[in-house]
């Protein structure tokens, strides 16, 4: 009985206390390309052969679904048919932190 | 008895050099590097890390190098060791914040010899590193560019030449100056077991290709860069 509380509280509990906020995340892993204003002018884009994209433009993210967005964060730009720049982030994020990644691009482009 | 003396003179240096070298580690280099324990496991973790962690620099780094550069330090990371905390915006994209770049302690050369010799007595534990896992070989610096950056992206965040390539990454043509070859390639094949929270993502690149870019750095360290 008592293993099974245990173990209940290590799949409630610690993936809540290690996952990181979308705005954390971004901070630490998207600005660097994306900007710390998420216009796609980030640190390394000098010498960028594909610019990253403006997460701040409804125009530019309209194309996008949710699913896509997924898909281009957790398996990087090929899965999209994008460019290699993006990585693929699946060993650096859960899915749960993915869709709040999500939701964080959809506010920054206030397409929803 | 001369040998007896001698040897246990060569011991007690030994034992002296040691102690000198982890007296030195913790007051001039623990208040920024973490020198036990793990790697940060969530964001804010590693925000608080300063520097990179230490304990297992004897795995990571080449001993040479390590004495060289503490004695002059130069800056590996263009933006700093957290790019994010280093940068601001700037007229066409975002820029680094001199202001905010800190700068490495400088030590003497007996120093950086007796750090370097406990620093090399640091090795990871959980069995990342296998001897002999780069195989050696060459490529031309044509194709390793096309794989590090063509194939692989790499230069998004790593500059293959002084100002050349990203500006968030360290630095990739004194790369295998400063690595051992083994390390980068477990690394680059998967650098969250090293470092959960890393920036470096892990592009399941192939074998073969790892391999190739292990190859490609030792190349770039061949060329005569000024840092160097």
């Amino acid at each position: 009985m008592k293993t099974n509380v245990l173990m209940l509280l290590m799949i409630l509990v610690i993936p809540s206390a290690w996952a990181s906020s979308a705005e954390d995340n971004y901070k630490t892993y998207c600005w660097q390309c994306h900007g710390m204003q998420g216009d796609g002018m980030g640190l390394n884009v000098r010498d960028m052969s594909v610019q990253p994209r403006d997460h701040t433009s409804k125009k530019s993210m309209a194309g996008r679904t949710d699913e896509d967005l997924f898909n281009v964060i957790k398996h990087g730009g090929l899965a999209i048919d994008k460019s290699v720049l993006m990585p693929p982030w699946a060993d650096t994020f859960t899915d749960d932190e993915i869709h709040e990644l999500v939701s964080y691009l959809l506010r920054l482009c206030q397409c929803r | 008895m001369r040998a007896l003396i001698l040897l246990a003179f060569l011991l007690f240096s030994g034992v002296s050099l040691a102690a000198d070298g982890e007296a030195i580690l913790q007051e001039r280099c623990a208040s920024c590097h973490t020198l036990s324990g793990s790697a940060a496991q969530t964001v804010k973790e590693l925000w608080e890390r300063k520097a990179p962690d230490l304990f297992y620099a004897g795995s990571k780094y080449q001993g040479e190098w390590l004495e060289r550069w503490l004695q002059t330090p130069t800056r590996i990371r263009p933006a700093g060791f957290h790019y994010f905390q280093n940068i601001k915006p700037g007229p066409k994209r975002d820029v680094v914040d001199k202001s905010k770049l800190q700068t490495h302690v400088v030590l003497t050369a007996s120093e950086a010899n007796k750090v370097r010799q406990v620093l090399m007595t640091m090795k990871e534990a959980q069995g990342l590193i296998i001897e002999g896992d780069f195989k050696g070989g060459s490529i031309s610096m044509s194709f390793g560019e096309m794989v590090f950056d063509k194939f692989n992206g790499c230069m998004g965040c790593h500059q293959i030449e002084p100002g050349f390539g990203g500006d968030s990454g360290p630095e990739m043509y004194t790369a295998a100056t400063r690595l051992k070859p083994d390390y980068m390639v477990s690394f680059i094949r998967n650098p969250q077991a090293w470092n959960p929270k890393t920036a470096m993502p892990n592009k399941h690149t192939a074998e073969p290709n790892i391999q190739k870019l292990v190859q490609y750095m030792i190349a770039l360290s061949k060329e005569s860069w000024d840092e160097n």
